[in-house]
């Protein structure tokens, strides 16, 4: 068993990593990178072997731009009654303001998928989890809706369901009753895809949050994290965050 | 001998036109053609019978390993189901009508389905997407600085 998953990571490692700017050649004849390229077939668990993440430059975060709001939300069909208060919001702009320089930033801020998720913790049925790869999720067939993962969340980063919807997306299964939160898109993930914002972010030449496996040394994330001074927002929990911030 | 055979095929057409005309009177429900088969040998992605009465343990088990494992297999997921046995033209039966797939046996059974209070009752187009309205929220929310959102949060002992 354990030898068949050292394997399967030792594939996955070679077909996402060295071999990516190879694809489209053969391996050997008659079989072709492209074919079988994909980071995780569609049959397979994800694995510890990954830790998902993400570091935003708040440097490079335009003030104003909202794109990665409006990518999130059209992503999973956010749909509002203009009622900001209770209105459903999986990543939002903050700008920082600086008291005493009167300097300001803004930055996204979206659920940390904490290693040690506080909303897991307080969670009375299971339905909020980690997944093996660290993303965090509501299982919705079995929340309860009590919002204590609400309370418990340091960064407000879940809202809770209202109104009945209609309308909902293939993707994003949604409804009245249940707390949802950012789920780093894992529909785009586990298809070897990138989280809408950070495309969106990138679409406009931004380029302030880079997505990626945290376990990864090669990785563009684990490289960016390695050279730059990073933080943690709220890092005295000791949560351990997959979201990272350079220039706060 | 040869006569005897002819009107016994005569009596079983008859007997299978009587049978489609009742279902049509809507003692029997009726059922959407789904847009595709599985295999040439197989209509459904298991026999029909099987799936008739065990099609929701196939997508219950499918849910749990999709949600917690990422297992992504099209086979059972509820997303194909939907894809091939729903219409995607705007006008085409909702779930609240008994002519869309599910509610069709599901009404006639009286079983409750409450897939779809989440889920997507009919096939989306993903280039669709951006058809659907995003919320009216203020692109900032203003706060003093970092502290303050330290403030805010829950403290863990
Ligand atoms: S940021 Fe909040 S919702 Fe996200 S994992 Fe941490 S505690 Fe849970
Ligand atoms: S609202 Fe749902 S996910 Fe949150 S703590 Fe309650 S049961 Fe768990």
């Amino acid at each position: 068993m354990s030898e068949e998953s050292g394997i399967d990571v030792y594939r996955r490692r070679f077909l996402s990593g060295s071999a990516t700017a190879a694809a489209g050649m053969a391996v050997v004849p008659g079989v072709f990178l492209h074919e079988i390229g994909h980071a995780k077939p569609a049959a397979d668990p994800v694995t510890s072997e990954v830790r998902w993440g993400m570091l935003i430059d708040t440097n490079k975060c335009a003030e104003g731009c909202n794109d990665c709001v409006t990518a999130c939300n059209d992503e999973h069909g956010l749909t509002g009654h203009d009622r900001p208060e209770t209105d459903a919001q999986w990543i939002r702009k903050v700008k920082l303001k600086d008291k005493q320089t009167g300097h300001t930033q803004t930055l996204p801020l979206l659920c940390q998928h904490c290693e040690h998720p506080p909303c897991v913790d307080v969670c009375p049925t299971g339905a909020s989890f980690k997944r093996d790869d660290g993303i965090v999720l509501v299982d919705k067939h079995i929340c309860i809706g009590c919002r204590y993962c609400m309370m418990a969340c340091p960064y407000k980063a879940r809202s809770f369901i209202h109104e009945t919807l209609q309308d909902q997306l293939p993707h994003a299964p949604r409804g009245k009753g249940t707390v949802e939160s950012c789920t780093f898109c894992v529909h785009r993930v586990d298809n070897d895809g990138t989280p809408a914002c950070v495309e969106a972010c990138s679409a406009e030449n931004h380029n302030a949050m880079v997505f990626g496996d945290l376990n990864d040394p090669s990785s563009e994330i684990s490289k960016g994290l390695k050279q730059h001074s990073t933080h943690q927002i709220r890092a005295d929990l000791q949560l351990n965050t997959g979201v990272r911030y350079r220039g706060i | 001998m040869l006569k005897n055979s002819f009107i016994l095929l005569l009596l079983a057409f008859t007997a299978g036109f009587a049978m489609q005309g009742q279902a049509g009177d809507s003692l029997l429900p009726e059922i959407p053609e789904a847009q595709a088969r599985f295999s040439e040998a197989q209509g459904c992605v298991e026999p029909t019978a099987e799936m008739r009465k065990n099609h929701m343990d196939y997508i219950l088990h499918q849910r749990d390993e999709t949600m917690y494992e990422g297992i992504r297999t099209r086979q059972y997921s509820l997303n194909e189901c939907i894809n091939c046995h729903v219409s995607d033209a705007e006008d085409a039966p909702r779930v609240s009508s008994e002519e869309h797939f599910c509610n069709s046996c599901h009404s006639y059974a009286a079983v409750k389905v409450d897939c779809f209070q989440c889920h997507a009752d009919r096939p989306v187009k993903t280039s669709d997407n951006q058809s659907f309205s995003t919320t009216g929220k203020p692109a900032l929310q203003i706060i003093d600085s970092l502290h303050a959102l330290e403030t805010e949060g829950t403290v863990h002992e």
